[in-house]
């Protein structure tokens, strides 16, 4: 009886599922409700997880109940500590999710929505989520080793430092793109600088009270410190009306860069507890708050979607946002929310070393990736509220606006100039004309559906505070990943460098802490520098570039995690792992050689170049160089991703064939010493 | 503090990586040997050692 109950339960959902999908597709010209969107998401990652996750953890790894997790065998209270599984979802989709699935669909809805909803929905289901549990499960039983460390063992030597070069390179692109949508968000904003600057000096309260004053005590630090964060937002309201000091935080994109540097700077040299840590806290609460707070406006609102599901962009390739058709790009851009090779560090990283149980691997590593994928679809909805001419206008300069106008005015994407200049008053800004990055066009969107609902309640719809909150939100935690990434960057350039001199090796010896900080952050800061000063906005280049990047680095993780299931004995079900691998693999080589070698100026960097010889313009020469940086920076990705892929096939060849053992190092079975069911 | 406010807020320290005395406490208890630090001294301890958290993007 139960089993003809879950049998019609699941036919309904998938049924629902495939007629949202098919409301979604067949829509043509009228307006459609962001709930169909919602509804699509909801009944696959809910038939996904019920099926594929079940399988991948019981077929697959055949993760066991009655096995001890390193958590429990190394437990010592400070990173091995066993951790209910509601507590880790939480800690680990903190840790997973950050920009990118919240700007990767604001730019993908160029393209409109169905494209960039397919693939969040679809990627994450047959991609991402099976990345993230896959490479959980593997070094769950290896004792927590990280990404790189199970490259070395499991595949080569030569593999373990493949891998951990494509995660330094990955990780100075990724900062990059991320301080420019932040510089971008920033500049000529004196509200929005005025409120992420006092942030810094919060920090500091912070990490004194719950590491000196009150030891421990994060809870009523993290409080203290979220009003007077509150108390910012409202205070950069007030500069921003006050001529004299609106002016003091007034800045350029150029001086912009230059803060953000040194900021990046002292966050990586300065002890953790002083900047980093408290501002991660800090962080972390508004993230979750907001995005629950996200997903319960959007579902009282169901707003309607203004975006068509396809603009002329997706086919003609000619789009302002960033160029390229449909395929590849709206699988770059969309990064993060669909598969990001990044969370692979995470899931071998600090999880693996608190899962109390092996299974609950299922619901962190597969449910938390759903989870972001959910965010991604979020954003999407978001952006698509808005006009396509707002959205347009925002997130273009106005040079790459007028080379897209004619497909613009004849696709119905125009606003005239007053009604964007009247939405910048609303929202307490000067403009928001050429802000690319879809950081603040999140925001307008976020400010729609928030401000609607305030007004809803019978309130006013307080678009200015809501804008600059939105706009705070991101760059709080853009500025988190921004300092986390160069630490980490530091310490695994100490690590490389300490193979040549030892001493360089060492993390607390201070010329060693500030070389390689200083290596880090000139390595992102030229990127970010070169994005300032592109006519097209330098989102348009970059952006791409981190995507290509993000997801080579899925290659990766993918690579490794079909090495360990054909060496499991496992090779039947090898095709979990290969089929979003060999899927990447297509769409980062298509997407490298376009971005090289396209004759089209506006995609390729070497007829970007040409295009630019001769030239009268007086930056000509800086941004020749940026290209050819550019072409040199993606063909190491793709040599290096090219490598590791040759050596993981060799192994693969070999251990199938039988010339080599199928042996892995995962750590021996140790029963649990928990009771069933506790 | 009502024990379900009190829950709360350990879940919220736990999803953030707060240090957790209590949780040093039970290890200590569970791996039979009396706690070496005192709650000052691990808060301490735990911030000082605490590396960069990796943060996606």
């Amino acid at each position: 009886m139960r089993r003809i109950l879950s049998i019609v339960i699941w036919a309904a959902i998938s049924t629902l599922g495939a007629l949202a999908f098919a409301t979604l597709a067949w829509s043509r010209g009228e307006t459609v409700s962001a709930a169909w969107l919602l509804i699509a998401a909801v009944c696959t990652y809910a038939v996904g997880y019920r099926f594929y996750s079940k399988f991948i953890v019981t077929r697959v790894f055949a993760l066991d109940a009655t096995r001890a997790t390193p958590a429990e065998r190394l437990e010592n209270g400070r990173d091995f500590v066993p951790t209910g599984k509601w507590v880790l979802f939480g800690h680990h989709f903190a840790a997973i999710a950050g920009a990118g699935p919240l700007v990767g669909p604001v730019l993908a809805a160029q393209f409109g929505f169905l494209p960039g909803t397919l693939w969040l929905v679809i990627g994450v289901v047959l991609g991402g989520a099976v990345q993230d549990l896959t490479i959980l499960c593997c070094s769950l039983r290896r004792d927590g080793k990280s990404l790189g460390q199970m490259a070395k063992e499991e595949i080569s030597p030569a593999a373990g430092m493949t891998a951990m070069l494509a995660v330094l390179f990955i990780m100075i692109i990724l900062i990059a793109v991320l301080a420019l949508i932040v510089v971008n968000a920033l500049k000529a904003s004196p509200w929005g600088f005025f409120t992420i600057a006092c942030t810094i000096p919060i920090a500091l309260l912070m990490g004194w009270w719950m590491r000196t004053w009150r030891p421990g005590h994060v809870g009523e630090a993290s409080l203290a410190g979220g009003v007077l964060l509150l108390l910012a937002l409202v205070g950069g309201g007030w500069v921003s009306r006050h001529a004299g000091p609106a002016a003091a935080f007034t800045f350029t994109g150029t001086a912009l860069t230059a803060l953000i540097v040194a900021y990046g700077f002292f966050a990586s040299v300065l002890p953790v507890w002083m900047l980093l840590l408290p501002r991660d806290y800090l962080s972390t609460f508004l993230k979750i708050a907001t995005i629950l707070g996200l997903a319960v406006a959007i579902l009282i609102l169901l707003p309607p979607l203004r975006m068509p599901a396809m603009t002329p962009f997706a086919k003609l390739g000619e789009g302002p946002v960033f160029a390229g058709k449909f395929f590849p790009f709206v699988f770059i851009t969309i990064a993060c929310g669909a598969i990001s090779g990044f969370h692979a560090l995470v899931s071998s990283g600090t999880t693996p070393k608190m899962l109390r149980r092996e299974p609950d691997a299922r619901m962190i590593g597969y449910g938390g990736m759903l989870m972001e994928s959910f965010v991604g679809v979020m954003a999407i909805i978001a952006a698509c509220t808005l006009h396509p001419g707002v959205y347009f206008a925002m997130n273009t300069t106005p040079a790459a606006l007028q080379q897209a106008a004619p497909v613009l005015q004849r696709a119905g994407f125009v606003i005239p100039p007053d009604s964007m200049a009247a939405l910048a008053a609303e929202v307490g800004e000067k403009t928001l004309v050429g802000r690319a990055g879809g950081a603040p066009a999140l925001a307008v969107g976020m400010t729609q559906i928030f401000s609607g609902v305030t007004h809803a309640l019978g309130g006013q719809t307080l678009a200015a505070l809501w804008y600059h909150f939105a706009i705070m939100f991101e760059a709080l935690f853009i500025l988190t990943t921004i300092d986390a990434g160069t630490r980490v960057g530091r310490f695994m350039l100490q690590e490389l460098l300490g193979h040549v001199w030892p001493r360089m090796g060492r993390t607390s010896w201070y010329p060693s802490v500030i070389l390689s900080s200083l290596v880090i952050v000139c390595g992102w800061g030229y990127f970010l520098y070169q994005g300032i000063l592109d006519p097209l906005g330098g989102i348009n280049s970059l952006w791409p570039l981190f995507g290509i990047a993000n997801q080579m680095l899925a290659i990766v993780a993918l690579a490794v995690a079909t090495t360990i299931i054909i060496k499991m004995n496992r090779a039947r079900f090898a095709w979990v792992t290969l089929a979003p691998l060999v899927w990447l693999v297509a769409v980062t080589m298509t997407a490298g050689f376009e971005k090289m070698f396209s004759s089209d100026p506006k995609l390729g960097f070497i007829s970007h170049a040409a295009s630019l010889a001769g030239s009268a313009d007086p930056n000509a020469a800086r941004l020749i160089f940026n290209d050819h940086v550019n072409l040199v920076a993606t063909f190491v990705f793709t040599a290096v991703v090219l490598l590791l892929l040759a050596i993981s096939l060799k192994e693969w060849i070999l251990v199938l064939s039988r010339r080599k053992p199928a042996a892995v190092s995962e750590v021996p079975y140790v029963a649990t010493s928990y009771a069933a069911g506790d | 503090m009502p024990r379900a406010i009190e829950r709360i807020l350990w879940v919220l320290r736990r999803i953030v990586g707060a240090p957790d005395y209590q949780a040093y406490l039970d290890h200590c208890r569970r791996a039979g040997h009396p706690p070496h630090l005192d709650e000052k001294a691990y808060v301490r301890e735990y911030f000082d050692q605490k590396g960069a958290r990796t943060r996606c993007c």
